[in-house]
């Protein structure tokens, strides 16, 4: 019985909404290949309607995520880095084949985004620091400048620049719900994979569903849903590289304007971009919104 | 699936009118009904509520639902001015978009309907009072029957009655029979006409499809003018099977009588999907000529919103949030 063939048992990548993994609810899905083009798996195709779905998932996942102590988000997001650890072989696997490196420099990818997320874990009680004040009034009261969630971001996820299917991606979801912020990403198009994984860490780690929501599928489609949703306070356009069409960052931003939504722009030059750069706190510091209460003070 | 209680007494005759006699005779004809299929009948309701549809028919769709809608307040804590507000909002459901229709009726306790009547005055829209010790339905009958004609002296367009499940479930019909057509009684005003009487099962409570079955002839042989699934108060509410049995009763009935009851389910219907799935259940099962706010109803608060939202996302193109709809 040595010459017995195994078939291996394929995985079904799925979308993460709400904490669940439905399929798309259009049912179809579209083939993934590697850096040199061979087939690595189907991801389903999102559609409006996933979109729309998973928006409501975040919406509803807001009250209880903001609401969270800023001490238990930051454990909860430790844990996040407690489960990718535990599977990181098959993360530097799927950062290999979407980015096209060797084993050891997509390992070092995945180790660093790991270290990242714990980074942003560890600055969820200390963002009011930097982004809040006590300011001084000519007064006798307390004025004190707090900052607090903007609600719901849809986030375009890097598709260009070194590290972007997995450090890149982990660089903009975790600054995003660190500050208490639900998100909705719209995963890179030609890497997603890496993305409907970290939905399956994410499920099992203590995140509340709905606070981060994974959709694969074609930006055109996805992106200009989030710019024009009216329950999505803000917009990351940071994987919005097209330079024409419905998924091009002015065209997104035109229709995220209607809505008064926050939008953070790409970069300059997306496919320069460096993920593995030190990310400082601009991201943290993106999705907030300062709320300033006056107190009487005692005597 | 015709389930015509064909081999029920009376049903070929039409001669219903000495089923309720007598208590036996009454259990004889409601024990004779046939059995519900329930497997087939969860069977069908699933399957109905598979339809797409889409554009010019989900539009058509969305505006009859909010013209269907008992827009509803039914809490301890309603004051005055919640229920004028409700009136507002059935008035103009979508102040940003006058062409969306208007709600069919405000539905409210007895001591509200005054309120209501003056705040809807002149616009046709009705005004519809709970009564006879709602939701639990436990006093007793002269009780239930003041609770009635003061909400019909109040002005209340329509009385939703509960039933005393409590004698339905231990086997004596013709309390409630007689409770049914007493409480129609109290329905009329000293004008001679009548206000609508829809009587609520709480289909929730009665443990049973075939129950659910027998309540609805009970009711439609009492003088319903609409049989209503549930009060909204307790866990389980309208589902699809529950809500397409009384419809095919209500088939059956006029099939066999050639008198017109409508259907209200209420409770639990929260999303445009769900009052869609209704919908397509009503034509599918009694035809256009139920498809309309006189013969079909959906007992709801939180189902407007939704509806609004789905008609500002086919208007604008692009979907529609909580704030943009009133908080209730």
């Amino acid at each position: 019985m040595s010459d017995v063939i195994r078939l291996d048992v394929m995985k079904t990548y799925k979308l993460f909404v709400g904490g669940k993994f439905p399929r798309s609810e259009s049912g179809r899905v579209y083939e993934v290949s590697d850096s040199k083009g061979q087939w690595l798996a189907n991801a389903p195709l999102g559609t409006r309607k996933d979109t729309r779905d998973a928006v409501l998932a975040a919406r509803a996942a807001v009250k209880g995520w903001a609401g969270t102590t800023a001490y238990n988000r930051g454990q909860v997001l430790y844990r996040v880095a407690e489960m990718l650890q535990g599977r990181r072989e098959q993360f530097a696997a799927e950062v290999a084949a979407a980015e096209g490196l060797g084993a050891k420099k997509a390992a070092a990818l995945v180790d660093q985004a790991i270290d990242r997320w714990v980074w942003y874990a560890g600055w969820t009680d200390k963002v009011a620091q930097i982004a809040g004040a006590a300011n001084p009034v000519a007064g006798p009261y307390f004025n004190l400048s707090l900052p607090e969630p903007t609600g719901v971001v849809g986030i375009v996820a890097p598709q260009t620049g070194y590290g972007h299917s997995f450090l890149g991606l982990v660089s903009v979801i975790a600054p995003a719900i660190a500050t208490g912020n639900t998100v909705v990403v719209a995963a890179a198009a030609d890497a997603p994979l890496p993305a409907l994984s970290l939905g399956e860490v994410l499920a099992t780690s203590d995140v509340p569903g709905g606070v981060v929501n994974i959709i694969s599928g074609r930006t055109a489609d996805l992106a200009p849903t989030l710019a024009s949703h009216q329950d999505v306070n803000a917009l990351d356009l940071t994987g919005a590289i097209a330079a024409e069409g419905p998924g091009a960052a002015a065209v997104l931003e035109a229709a995220a304007a209607d809505t008064l939504k926050r939008v953070l722009r790409p970069a300059v030059d997306p496919s320069a971009q460096d993920w593995t750069s030190a990310p400082g706190t601009d991201r943290l510091l993106s999705f907030l919104e300062t709320k300033t209460v006056w107190h009487p003070m005692g005597q | 699936m015709s389930t015509v209680a064909a081999n029920a007494p009376g049903a070929a005759g039409g001669g219903l009118s000495d089923v309720a006699a007598s208590e036996a005779s009454l259990r004889r004809f409601l024990h004779g009904l046939p059995g519900v299929d329930a497997v087939g009948l969860e069977a069908r309701a699933a399957s109905l509520g598979t339809r797409s549809i889409k554009t010019t028919a989900k539009a058509f769709a969305i505006d009859l639902a909010i013209s269907m809608i008992d827009l509803t307040t039914l809490e301890g804590a309603d004051t005055v001015g919640k229920v004028r507000a409700l009136c507002a909002k059935g008035k103009h459901p979508d102040p940003s978009d006058p062409s969306a229709p208007r709600v069919a009726a405000i539905c409210v306790y007895p001591d509200m309907v005054a309120t209501a009547k003056e705040a809807l005055a002149g616009t046709g829209i009705q005004v519809a009072s709970v009564a006879t010790a709602f939701p639990a339905g436990r006093a007793a009958l002269p009780v239930k029957l003041a609770d009635t004609a003061d909400a019909v002296a109040a002005g209340a367009d329509e009385i939703d009655m509960v039933i005393d499940r409590g004698a339905f479930l231990s086997g004596r019909y013709l309390d409630v029979f007689n409770e049914i057509t007493a409480v129609k009684q109290a329905c009329v005003r000293p004008d001679g006409s009548s206000a609508h009487l829809k009587v609520i099962f709480e289909t929730g409570e009665l443990q049973t499809y075939d129950n659910v079955r027998r309540a609805s002839w009970l009711a439609m042989l009492a003088g319903a003018d609409f049989i209503k699934t549930s009060t909204g108060k307790v866990t389980v509410n309208a589902t699809p099977p529950v809500t397409l049995l009384m419809l095919e009763a209500v088939r059956d009935f006029k099939a066999a009588t050639g008198v017109q009851v409508g259907v209200k389910p209420a409770g639990g219907i929260k999303t445009t999907k769900d009052a869609m799935k209704y919908l397509v259940m009503v034509n599918e099962t009694l035809g256009d000529d139920w498809l309309t706010p006189h013969w079909f109803r959906f007992g709801a608060s939180s189902l407007l919103n939704d509806l609004l939202m789905q008609r500002q996302k086919l208007s604008t193109g692009r979907y529609s949030g909580p704030d943009y709809v009133t908080v209730d």
